[in-house]
């Protein structure tokens, strides 16, 4: 590039430095790319037009790209849906846990039946609770198996959140999309299945009772 | 020599159920005096404390590991000889491996049996 343009792009820089500061946002580095093309005078090769063109493609392609992020909306993926994931996983634990303790106290007790029974009915019933025991192992495999998920969601949760760090307020929620149209005032079946509730969130049989009596 | 069926074990597994499982299966072979301990601090200090015939114990715990709790029994004068199983879903050949090169007596992949607990701790402790 000759002295020329390089004294031009340095008066400009300094110029835009004066405007926007040392900080230029990835959607306006299109805007400053054409400020320079169409002030700069003298001789800009073909190459320097070229190295300015691709600035300027890539600058659209980032701010696309922070558009498309934008639209996925990772607060709602970081805040709703994994938090809702690794508390479902942890009730599944806890669930299998608690079924684990039950099969394991129905089995002890059947098998604290053996010296009333005859030797060789005794002998079939601790088989068959060993057989109870060795089955209730899945419970540990399971339990390990879901944490590695637990672990795996939470490490997504942490990019995510490093995302959201570093786009800063240009990946805030965009404005809720306003809700369907409740057809002839009933909530649809999609609306309506969400699967077991978390069991501090659970209504117990005593509560829908009273719900199905009073409605 | 007859093992010692009297003797104490101590089982090592940070969820309950499984010491619950283990337990029932060494009582059904006959074991009687057996103690619990859900990390492998707990561990040491119940073996510095106690004295006991056979160590059945999980690798993956918190704070100390059963491969931790291993390598701090087989460096301890008083307890190095104390017959050591671990019982694990960690299996990989580099963990055997790594178990083996610690001193561990024996290794057993869960989920495991009756049968596979009363055969590696016939191989450790001899016919009983």
């Amino acid at each position: 590039m000759s002295s020329t343009v390089d004294r031009d792009l340095a008066l400009h820089l300094d110029s835009l430095r004066q405007q926007k500061g040392e900080t230029v946002k990835v959607e306006e580095v299109g805007d400053v790319v054409r400020s320079l093309l169409t002030s700069l005078s003298g001789d800009v090769s073909a190459g320097d037009l070229r190295l300015f063109s691709e600035v300027q493609a890539l600058a659209t392609y980032i701010h696309n790209a922070k558009m498309e992020i934008a639209a996925l909306r990772p607060q709602d993926i970081q805040h709703e849906y994994i938090a809702s994931a690794t508390d479902e996983l942890d009730a599944i634990v806890g669930a299998t846990e608690n079924a684990t303790n039950a099969i394991l106290d129905a089995a002890e007790k059947l098998e604290s039946l053996t010296p009333d029974l005859a030797p060789e009915v005794g002998q079939r019933l601790t088989e068959q609770t060993t057989l109870i025991y060795e089955a209730c192992n899945f419970q540990d495999i399971t339990g390990q198996r879901i944490t590695k998920v637990v672990r795996a969601l939470k490490h997504i949760e942490e990019r995510i959140d490093a995302l959201v760090e570093a786009f800063g307020p240009e990946l805030e929620r965009p404005a809720e999309a306003p809700a369907e149209a409740v057809k002839e005032g009933f909530p649809s079946d999609e609306d309506l299945l969400n699967g077991p509730q978390m069991p501090d969130q659970a209504h117990d049989q005593a509560a829908i009772d009273a719900l199905f009596d009073n409605s | 020599m007859a093992v010692d069926k009297n003797m104490h074990v101590l089982i090592v597994d940070d969820y309950k159920t499984m010491l619950r499982i283990i337990r029932n299966l060494l009582r059904q072979i006959g074991f009687v005096n057996i103690d619990e301990a859900t990390d492998g601090s707990m561990a040491l200090q119940m073996m510095r404390g106690g004295n006991y015939g056979l160590v059945i114990s999980d690798w993956n715990m918190e704070p100390m590991t059963g491969l931790q709790l291993l390598r701090e029994v087989r460096g301890d004068a008083k307890l190095k000889n104390t017959p050591f199983i671990m019982v694990t879903a960690e299996s990989k050949s580099e963990n055997v491996i790594a178990a083996k090169e610690a001193g561990v007596s024996n290794y057993i992949v869960k989920p495991f049996n009756a049968e596979t607990l009363q055969a590696k701790m016939v191989s450790v402790l001899g016919e009983f």
